[in-house]
């Protein structure tokens, strides 16, 4: 769950960390009166989940009233890589001196904790790791051991921060760890943390990506869930409870276990087709999560043909075929199907579906020949639809 | 011979009394899996179709003699059911549940290695293992495997790993040890332990592996592969399309700031010596090859 930058300052002022007063708002009027009560100047953010927001035009200082409307005005709306801003932030404007990098995230093949603080804030971190390497100081954090305040000090120092900025940067660090792990995040990341005219250490931005598996000890984080950007397909899909990715394609897919669905939508690349979407349906397959699944492919403009690809493990291949005969009694599709059905008791399954097929119900031996045919018939459907 | 577990294995389920705990537990009874002991703290005493409960994992190994211990309890208590298991004193703990969350994982990966090296953990978020004909714990469906070898399997992903194994056996290729390692970010037994146990297993004559996008584990298990591996392996990538940011069903399998490609890792595979197939069935035509030349 990646949160947007304000959602991201009120979980880091959470474990105490010093950010900047301000309030969200939908409209200009709204952002008018937040900026009115603030005080100015102000900033103007756009609330995207995507970087890239100052270069776009969607981070403005405004000094007056005016201006906050002139910014707002044209932020609201805009489209950056694909993201149309829905909400700015205002909030009061700093004085920056100096602009610093810091953030912890899972380093999965050592399994500890990667920290990163640099001299080098303002700018991509990616850039400076290529750039200027050496302007990054790396710790790895035991998980079990946490950070303790000798060892941010240490960090601080391999930084090379400003003599001014070392206090304030420990002690943030040690907050900034503490929302990483008891917050469950995968990411946390302030960029720019800043050291201001007047000597504080404060936090202008927040990047925060959480753990969407430990939200069952997080009840607050349901409100972070709602503001997740997924297009009306994903939007649908997550309400069934399915694990779907929306794609530009052509050929629905549908499959059981994530591995399967993944190479279901490599295969259909591979044929020289375009996949629609990933969604994986479990290990099981029976009626109900059928059809939920058939009802988001089929409200999907885009699709021409669906493939449906299962593997029956302990789920049998008869019970998966009576779930695929009863969903498609109950959802009326528009597009053809082809169906590659193997595993346990295919055999029994395929016995099932034989008197059920038709031209907009095909079955086909392997995976490969299936996805091959749902790609000719997604071809064929956009012929004729023409 | 097997990886990690065989015949002698001896298994205690945690979450036995739960519907899922039964269904595979008794399962992995009806195979042959010596299924010795179930806990609940509330149920001690009781019995699930003949199967006895205990209160903890302790008690299950000082009545029964388990070895092993599989986890099939809400993710919420998987952290400190893992910990139970290990102190308990059994030596292999398949975590099969999945949701676990991945700062849950990071710690008792280090838990274990701080406090209990000698304990294996494998999963969560897994299918589980096998070892056709001795000893299967987890949800593999166990009529899809060949007994006898020579190839040992070890995968990221469930379905891919049953798919695996059916292709090996409709071409009538046995399987010594099929693990599956599981798709999220901090997974107790990597590739590479799986592929080193493998090495020295001398029933087994060839490796089948199976990776998918995210993190760097298939270009770790690479870099063991090219220095210490003698034995043929084929290998498959999922996710050569998956659209980068996008979390593809596993918590683990995620492409961010443009590591952890399908392409990446197959190159990496194949600069190691191994032979890459495009999709499940071509690696699975390439590994009946190597079976065919051993």
């Amino acid at each position: 769950m990646d949160l947007f930058e304000y959602q991201g300052k009120q979980f880091f002022a959470g474990y105490g960390m010093p950010v900047s007063d301000g309030e969200v708002a939908f409209t200009v009027d709204e952002a008018v009166a937040a900026a009115e009560r603030l005080g100015m100047p102000v900033m103007v953010k756009a609330q995207v989940h995507t970087g890239g927001r100052g270069k776009a035009g969607g981070v403005k200082f405004a000094a007056t009233v005016d201006d906050v409307r002139e910014h707002a005005g044209n932020i609201l709306g805009l489209d950056i890589s694909g993201h149309v801003v829905g909400r700015v932030w205002i909030e009061k404007a700093s004085d920056i001196a100096e602009e610093y990098y810091a953030s912890f995230t899972l380093d999965r093949s050592a399994k500890k904790h990667l920290g990163m603080l640099s001299v080098e804030g303002g700018v991509e971190i990616e850039a400076v790791a290529e750039e200027n390497p050496d302007a990054i100081a790396k710790i790895w954090v035991d998980t079990i051991d946490g950070l303790d305040e000798g060892t941010a000090r240490q960090w601080v120092a391999a930084a090379g921060l400003s003599d001014a900025a070392v206090e304030g940067t420990v002690v943030i660090l040690q907050q900034l760890y503490r929302a990483y792990v008891e917050g469950d995040a995968d990411l946390v990341e302030v960029n720019p943390l800043i050291l201001t005219d007047d000597g504080r250490v404060h936090v202008l931005d927040a990047k925060v990506t959480l753990d969407g598996n430990s939200t069952f000890r997080h009840e607050s984080y349901a409100a972070y869930d709602e503001t997740q950007p997924r297009d009306e397909r994903e939007t649908a899909a997550h309400a069934k409870g399915l694990q779907y990715v929306g794609l530009d394609g052509s050929v629905g897919v549908i499959a059981n276990g994530a591995g399967l669905a993944m190479s279901t939508v490599d295969v259909v690349n591979q044929v020289g087709g375009s996949p629609a979407n990933f969604l994986d349906i479990g290990g099981g397959a029976n009626a109900d999560v059928m059809a939920g699944a058939l009802e988001v492919i089929n409200n999907d403009p885009a699709v021409r043909s669906i493939f449906i690809n299962i593997f029956g493990g302990i789920t049998r291949g008869e019970e998966v075929a009576n779930g695929i005969v009863e969903a498609l009694d109950r959802v009326d599709i528009g597009a053809p199907i082809v169906i590659r059905l193997d595993g346990t008791n295919a055999d029994e399954g395929r016995a099932i579906l034989e008197p059920h097929l038709s031209d907009s119900l095909q079955m086909a031996p392997d995976m490969l020949s299936a996805a091959r045919r749902a790609v000719e018939l997604a071809g064929a459907t956009e012929e004729t639809g023409a | 011979m097997s990886i990690f577990v065989d015949e002698n294995t001896k298994v205690v389920y945690q979450g036995l009394t739960g519907s899922q705990g039964r269904y595979y537990g008794l399962l992995n009874r009806d195979y042959g899996t010596q299924v010795v002991a179930g806990t609940n703290p509330r149920k001690a005493g009781t019995d699930v179709d003949g199967v006895p409960i205990f209160a903890t994992v302790a008690d299950a190994v000082d009545a029964t003699g388990a070895t092993a211990s599989c986890i099939f309890i809400p993710a919420p208590g998987v952290h400190d059911a893992v910990l139970e298991a290990a102190e308990g004193g059994v030596e292999f703990v398949v975590a099969i549940t999945e949701g676990v969350p991945a700062h849950d994982e990071a710690r008792l990966y280090n838990r274990l290695r701080r406090d209990f090296p000698n304990v294996q953990l494998l999963g969560p978020n897994c299918p589980g293992i096998i070892s056709p004909g001795r000893c299967n714990i987890g949800i593999t469906a166990g009529h899809i495997a060949l007994p006898g070898g020579p190839v040992g399997i070890v995968s990221r992903s469930g379905t891919l790993t049953y798919q695996a194994l059916y292709e090996l056996k409709e071409k009538d290729i046995g399987c010594t040890t099929c693990v599956g390692i599981g798709g999220d970010p901090v997974p107790g037994t990597s590739f590479i332990d799986c592929l080193e146990a493998f090495e020295a297993d001398p029933e087994t004559k060839a490796v089948m592996m199976i990776g998918e996008i995210g993190g760097s584990a298939e270009e770790e298990a690479a870099t063991f592969i090219r220095d210490h591996m003698t034995k043929p392996v084929a290998a498959y990538v999922a996710g050569v399309t998956a659209p980068p940011g996008k979390k593809m069903g596993h918590a683990g399998a995620i492409v961010s700031g443009g590591k952890g490609t399908a392409d990446a890792k197959m190159a990496a595979l194949r600069e190691a010596g191994a032979l890459v197939g495009q999709n499940p069935t071509e690696a699975g035509e390439l590994m009946a090859e190597i079976v065919a030349s051993l």
